[in-house]
């Protein structure tokens, strides 16, 4: 069962130890991706990785806007824009598994090593088939 | 090389060589460096006798790899001056590992790939591919896994329900890629029939190959998904069909019925009706009675029941059935909405079918159920 975590730079609720980035130590830093980077590791040492990959809060919403037009681009993001961060997609057996890794995740030290407590966002792959051809009458 | 030919041998194989004492581990990494050696000779240089080949040149990986390990050897010599036994295949052998595979101890993904390396065959970037994931994360998945099994001893038969229920998972997997896990879980489920006379394993057989003969009705050339009542039967292949049913008859001849002989004996129902009005709902209902029975009454199970009570017996019997049912099983809201839908009230369809979309598992059920509420939606604003 693959799951999809979504780290938010904005948007989601605050955290506990909730600092921006740019007010870290370079030692903070390197801690916090140092503790993403064996997080990572060591689930592709337990079988449960799949993909991971940071984004650039650059970025904007396009929209068609009707035949021969160009398309409508709102941005870069307006201030109040959720923002997505980045994301990590895992494989595992169950929801519990996922909201403990989750927790852990949302464990990773930031401004004073001390953990960040961010909130992360879990939610289920949906898959490409049924899962049980047996339960299909209707 | 006849890759099929290859993924029925791999698994007697490995039993040799852990009747000759080799570890699980070390036993299936060397069947995997034999395959590749076979890869690369047997092209020009056939071997007469393909399970014999892999048999040697697993065992001399197996040597290799003791030889280089100082510590183990003396016990290494001491095997060595063993004279080699007789290669026959040992039926039993093949069976442990079933057993081992589907261990208790693993979890159902590690249990599934474990099975899809060892007894399948499958090589760990084909089971990747169909799992969608990395090849190191499925090879660390399987890794794990085999040092999970060092140590527990092997299994008494009675886990045979775990490696029923490993099979089935692999069946459900999904279809795609290189590798076609259905049919692969078919296959392996067929060898494992033709080791036990346990009528279960028929019983899973059979339901597997009625469910797979109906596959190329089951979407429409859209990709959608098509239910079972609206499907062109003239697209199901009557002979696997056949094929099931057959295997169902000799597995309930025992008289010792289990569940997948219960919802084989309901796919075969199903399978024997020429037209959808045709299928026989009574007769489904009465198994589901035993299915109830078998599951220790499961809600998915009696949910099931009530769709089958509904169209033997008519929307009012339904109702009842269905208001027995816990309303947050899986697909409840969806078989609420059919209810409401067939009563006429398409109003409250359309919103429990809406509902059940947001809820379902897969794409494909949730593209079928968004497009069922817009038509009882388009039918309700008819109605006035």
């Amino acid at each position: 069962m693959k799951y999809l975590m979504l780290k938010h730079y904005r948007g989601a609720p605050a955290g506990v130890n909730d600092h921006p980035m740019d007010e870290w130590t370079q030692d903070e830093i390197d801690a916090h991706i140092a503790y993403m980077n064996d997080f990572a590791t060591k689930l592709t040492g337990t079988g449960e990785y799949v993909d991971g990959q940071a984004l650039a809060p650059k970025g904007a919403w396009v929209q068609y806007d009707g035949e021969g037009k160009p398309p409508v681009v709102d941005g870069p993001f307006a201030e109040t824009k959720d923002l997505i961060a980045g994301w990590m997609i895992i494989d595992v057996d169950s929801w519990d598994r996922a909201v403990e890794l989750a927790g852990e995740l949302s464990a990773a030290p930031g401004k004073g090593g001390r953990p960040i407590h961010e909130r992360l966002e879990v939610r289920p792959f949906l898959t490409s088939a049924p899962d049980d051809p047996q339960n299909c009458h209707g | 090389m006849d890759e099929a030919r290859l993924r029925e041998i791999v698994p007697g194989v490995i039993g040799v060589l852990e009747r000759r004492g080799v570890d699980f581990a070390t036993a299936e990494d060397a069947v995997q460096d034999a395959l590749v050696s076979a890869l690369s000779s047997w092209p020009t240089d056939p071997p007469r006798d393909e399970f014999a080949w892999l048999v040697t040149a697993s065992w001399r990986k197996v040597v290799d790899a003791a030889r280089s390990d100082q510590a183990r050897r003396r016990r290494e010599e001491a095997v060595e001056r063993e004279p080699a036994p007789e290669l026959v295949p040992d039926e039993d052998d093949t069976l442990q590992l079933y057993f081992r595979c589907a261990h208790p101890a693993l979890s159902s993904s590690a249990a599934v790939a474990l099975t899809l390396r060892a007894v399948a065959g499958l090589t760990t970037a084909q089971i990747a591919r169909a799992h969608l994931v990395p090849e190191a994360t499925m090879a660390q998945r399987i890794s794990r896994a085999k040092r999970t099994l060092r140590g527990h001893r092997l299994d008494r038969p009675g886990d045979l329900a775990t490696v029923l229920r490993v099979l089935y998972l692999i069946f459900n997997e999904g279809y795609g890629g290189d590798v076609d896990l259905a049919a692969e879980a078919i296959r392996v489920t067929c060898r494992l029939a033709s080791l036990t006379d346990e009528p279960e394993v028929a019983g899973l057989l059979a339901l597997m190959l009625i469910h797979d003969a109906r596959r190329a009705s089951r979407t429409d050339a859209q990709g959608r998904l098509v239910p079972l009542g609206e499907q062109d039967r003239s697209l199901w292949n009557t002979s696997q069909i056949a094929e099931g049913v057959e295997a169902l008859q000799a597995a309930l001849a025992r008289d010792r019925l289990g569940e997948y002989q219960a919802q084989a004996a309901i796919a075969a129902l199903h399978a024997d009706a020429r037209t959808a009005d045709e299928t026989d709902w009574p007769q489904i209902v009465g198994w589901y009675d035993e299915l109830v029975r078998l599951t220790a009454d499961s809600a998915v199970v009696r949910l099931n029941r009530a769709v089958a009570v509904g169209e033997a017996d008519g929307p009012a019997l339904w109702l009842r059935a269905l208001s027995e049912v816990p309303a947050d099983t899986p697909r409840w809201l969806a078989v609420s909405a059919y209810l409401h839908e067939q009563r006429g009230e398409f109003a409250v369809a359309a919103t429990e079918y809406a509902d059940a979309a947001d809820a379902a598992t897969s794409t494909a059920e949730r593209d079928h159920l968004r497009r069922c509420a817009a038509r009882a939606r388009a039918a309700s604003s008819l109605g006035g």
